[in-house]
């Protein structure tokens, strides 16, 4: 099919899905009306029986717990598939790739800078998860976010250490089967999976909340080496010197 | 105008698709499939929104003034890490077929017998 041919199918397929969209938006309340229950009930429940003061995250690893542990797996799957896909394709060709180096200290100071920044608010948003906005997903993207930058800043040679694959495997699977762990922990106990467990602490510290705490840390763990994978796994197919390595 | 919000989501939408289907270069295809799934997002926080209403995260908030719906909120999060599992995939088999096709556009992947 050529692009023009396509062009002329999609475009009366676009208009009758819009038509589609403005009839249902019709049907919807008005923005800022909204009645479901749900949200109400949680909003004046999670801090009181969880001390968890983000219901956000108090809603995803407790109240919906067993969601977010299949939306871990969603990333662990990505991973895999990311892994088989790519990893066949580099093998054997393990060589010592030439890049080109930043010659501006400016930009390269900026940039280590970001990095030590990103990886601090990283952590800040993984370790308060659970009292301000933020969690472990967030975090663990964030945080290996700031360690890409020590690829772009630096080179392929400072950035070796993250793309330790036989290291960072193991540890994502820690993140992931952590979150399982606490989960089967409240099975063994003789409660439902994912009960919170550990006790709730003192609403607004980093001792509330219970296994929300655990999660969390599990969550931020997984996400952390899941992404750290994805970018090594790329990283690795990018061969294309473009200049001496100048030191 | 209290139905604007709902309209952006559609109108991200209907770009983003429009955006696949005319693509000539599999990363792009992979950032407008992003595009449309980013209406989703902004449709699920619409949706939650209530007049008024602060974010659900109860520092320096009194417990039981009036918050937006964290149950979307949650549900934005899975999106958008299934939105991340998405992308990934989809670069990687951009990148196998480049490597088998020798090329990213997708109308020229056929000619190419991998």
């Amino acid at each position: 099919m050529t692009r023009r041919t396509r062009v002329v199918v999609l475009a009366p397929a676009l208009v009758g899905l819009g038509a589609l969209f403005a009839w249902a938006i019709a049907g919807l309340p008005a923005f800022g009306d909204y009645r479901g229950p749900y949200g109400y009930v949680l909003n004046r429940i999670v801090v009181p029986l969880r001390h968890t003061t983000n219901v956000v995250m108090g809603t995803n690893f407790d109240v919906r717990g067993v969601d977010t542990m299949g939306e871990e797996f969603i990333l662990y799957a990505a991973v895999v598939g990311v892994t088989l896909l790519l990893r066949e394709e580099t093998k054997g060709r393990r060589v010592e790739r030439r890049t080109q180096r930043l010659r501006s200290d400016t930009v390269r100071l900026g940039g280590v800078l970001m990095v030590a920044a990103g990886f601090l608010v990283g952590i800040w948003l993984m370790a308060f998860g659970y009292i301000t906005p933020g969690g472990g997903f967030q975090g663990g993207v964030v945080a290996a976010g700031a360690i890409l930058c020590i690829f772009l800043v630096g080179s392929h040679r400072d950035y070796r250490p993250f793309r330790n694959e036989h290291a960072f495997d193991p540890l994502e699977a820690v993140g992931t089967g952590g979150y399982v762990v606490v989960g089967l922990t409240a099975l063994v106990s003789g409660s439902a999976f994912l009960t919170n467990l550990f006790g709730y602490g003192t609403t607004g510290t980093l001792r509330s909340s219970g296994s929300i705490a655990v999660l969390n840390w599990a969550a931020a763990i997984a996400v952390t080496f899941a992404v750290l994978l994805l970018f090594a796994e790329f990283l690795e197919t990018y061969d294309r010197p473009l200049a001496p390595e100048d030191t | 105008m209290s139905y604007l919000p709902y309209a952006v989501a559609a109108w991200i939408c209907l770009v983003g698709i429009a955006g696949i289907a005319t693509s000539k270069n599999l990363i792009h295809l992979a950032v407008c499939l992003s595009v449309t799934q980013s209406a989703s997002y902004v449709l699920l926080l619409a949706v939650g929104y209530v007049k008024h209403g602060k974010a659900p995260i109860f520092v320096g908030l009194k417990l039981g003034s009036k918050a937006v719906d964290p149950v979307v909120q949650a549900l934005t999060l899975t999106d958008v890490v299934v939105s991340l599992a998405v992308i990934g995939l989809i670069l990687a088999l951009a990148l196998d077929a480049h490597r088998l096709a020798g090329t990213v556009d997708p109308d020229r992947l056929h000619e190419a017998q991998g």
